[in-house]
């Protein structure tokens, strides 16, 4: 049984009418042709509705639905099942909220990486919740250099609730580990794209997220803090989140348009967790549309408008 | 402060009413071992208990007078001061916390930059200031940083960033977030450069700072005791359900674990950075 969030209630009662429609229609041969057609309309018009309404508390609920693809999910599609998982930071371990490896989009060769999200209670613990330990950082950074060095665009898909705030991540230096990927990627002289799937929750998002283009999924959010935390930190409680949320300015569009983010990928309407084969076939077209564009550019360029960009980052009053 | 203290304190006011340059009061009390000194004998030790070596948070005032050669230096960007971007306000409006804060500090943000002599050596030196919302990173100190790189890349003159800092501006958001990736990228240029950086971790330093310039000094140096971590000591107690072991996230486990290249005492700052400069230009 799929999970169905508070607001997305009337899409799902919808979608259950329709089922019944249809169980009785093929008990007693009925033509129902009209009734569906009818009920179809209803459904998309109620998706319509509701999913250009969305405050930005829900935009945060859409960003974790347990259906929502992740990114082994997008890597496997967009590389047509050929992408190949490299393993280990080469120092501690193989970190498992951090995955990796070289995959060929329509026939070229392309370095994938993302945080990876388990998809039940099992693997869930096994990706430790998509929340990388340092070695996570560190391998992510040592398969990036190694697509530098045969000179392979690389490809990020950001989707944390954090870096992982542990004793033995502090012992092995989580915060050198971030800063480390923020300095080296600024420098890669390959492609970067960087793509915002689900959440994305501070440094722990932004460790793979310096890149020539950084797009966000319609119903993603990127912040410096979740808006639970945000709660419980400026207005020392809990049940702040819907407010934290929209003063926090973490959507999408909120995010594109502070000039923060390249750009905003739209989702099958009902969000990435209704379709996603389509949402799969809309980021590997932006993808590629996005890689041609970067190809035009010699690496100098490159690196030069991707810092000039982050430099350009922030208000201040002279 | 208890108030045994406060009594002390009022009890010998009028016998000294002459000493007001200490602003702090006329006594220091040293929170860890309780020793209670004259303050201006304090201050004359760089803020360090003389009994157990506590180093009491100073700001950028002090370590400006600290670190140059006759406290002389030209502050650069003085004049920044932080927008309100997104129109923040959660129990308090951001604009509002900011001017309190610009008018109990008499700080225009978290950090200040200037550049001087260090034992004849030229050196730029970014200070945060712990007192202006908790040495928080927004835009301000942001760009503070990195036309203090700008600075640096054009006069060839090394940069020591002093960090104090409980991590991001949260009023700022993703704005401040996006701190950590311009203070990191421009310093890719720095390092481009051959120039080098020294980052000075204080206590404390935590979250967004730690994970962008203060773990990217060619050195990295630290006073002894300070707070140092990506996650604040509580999240990580809340984390893994226990107590945390004694002397977790300090400088001296930090260096143990291989972060840091030295821990430095207050008294030996300035001729420490004097000496590395030199290694550095010979
Ligand atoms: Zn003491």
């Amino acid at each position: 049984m799929a999970t169905v969030l508070d607001f997305e209630k009337p899409i799902a009662e919808l979608l259950e009418q329709k089922e019944k429609v249809e169980q009785v229609a093929s008990k007693s041969g009925v033509d129902v042709s009209k009734t569906i057609k009818d009920l179809d309309e209803k459904i998309k018009a109620a998706r319509k509705n509701i999913y250009e309404h969305l405050t930005p508390w829900q935009k945060v609920m859409v960003s974790r639905h347990p259906d929502r693809p992740y990114a082994i999910s997008y890597i496997n599609a967009v590389s047509d099942n050929t992408w190949i998982e490299l393993h280990g930071d080469r120092t501690v371990k193989d970190d498992k909220a951090m995955v990796g490896g070289f995959g060929s989009l329509d026939g070229r060769t392309v370095m994938f990486i993302g945080q990876q999200k388990g998809t039940n209670t099992k693997t869930r613990q096994y990706r430790n919740f998509g929340m990388p330990n340092p070695e996570g950082y560190r391998k992510a950074l040592r398969l990036m250099k190694l697509a530098e060095k045969f000179n392979k665009p690389i490809v990020t898909f950001i989707d944390t609730p954090g870096a992982y705030p542990g004793l033995e991540a502090e012992e092995r230096g989580q915060g050198e580990a971030i800063a480390r990927n923020l300095i080296e990627m600024a420098q890669l002289r390959v492609p970067v794209i960087c793509v915002v799937i689900g959440e994305g929750a501070s440094g722990g998002a932004l460790g793979i997220g310096i890149g020539d283009k950084v797009l966000m999924l319609e119903n993603t959010w990127y912040s410096v803090i979740s808006p639970e935390s945000c709660s419980s930190i400026l207005w020392r409680s809990w049940d702040f989140k819907e407010k934290a949320a929209e003063a926090l300015k973490l959507t999408a569009s909120d995010m594109y348009a502070n000039k923060l983010v390249d750009g905003i990928i739209n989702e099958p309407l009902g969000g990435a967790h209704t379709n996603p084969a389509e949402a799969h076939k809309i980021v590997k077209h932006e993808i590629k549309k996005h890689l041609d564009k970067l190809d035009a550019l010699s690496p100098e360029q490159r690196i030069e408008k991707r810092i000039k960009k982050f430099c350009a980052m922030g208000v201040v009053k002279e | 402060m208890s108030n045994w203290f406060k009594r002390i304190k009022e009890g010998i006011t009028t016998s000294t009413k002459d000493k007001k340059e200490t602003p702090e009061g006329l006594w220091y009390k040293c929170p860890t071992c309780k020793t209670i000194i004259p303050s201006e004998d304090h201050a004359a030790n760089l803020f360090v208990c003389v009994n157990c070596n506590h180093h009491h948070k100073i700001g950028s005032k002090e370590y400006f007078k600290i670190i140059f050669d006759n406290g002389a230096f030209h502050e650069i960007n003085a004049q920044l001061k932080a927008a309100d971007p997104l129109n923040f306000t959660d129990t308090k409006k951001y604009t509002i916390r900011l001017d309190e804060s610009i008018k109990k500090t008499e700080l225009n943000d978290a950090l200040r930059t200037a550049y001087g002599k260090v034992h004849g050596n030229d050196l730029m030196v970014a200070c945060m200031d712990f007192s202006f919302i908790g040495g928080s990173m927004g835009s301000v100190v942001g760009e503070k940083i990195s036309r203090a790189i700008t600075y640096c890349i054009e006069h060839q003159m090394p940069l020591l960033i002093i960090s104090k800092s409980g991590g991001a501006r949260m009023m700022e958001a993703a704005f401040s977030l996006m701190q950590m990736a311009k203070t990191s990228v421009k310093l890719s240029l720095l390092a481009q450069e051959k120039i080098p950086f020294i980052s000075l971790l204080t206590d404390p330093t935590t979250g967004g700072v730690t994970a962008s310039f203060a773990m990217l000094g060619d050195l990295n140096i630290a006073e002894p005791n300070a707070l140092i971590g990506f996650a604040g000591p509580r999240v990580v107690k809340e984390t893994i359900g226990k107590d945390l072991p004694k002397g977790f996230q300090t400088s001296e486990f930090v260096l143990e674990h291989g972060f840091l290249d030295k821990i430095v005492s207050r008294k030996d700052l300035k001729q420490t950075l004097g000496n590395l400069l030199q290694m550095f230009k010979n």
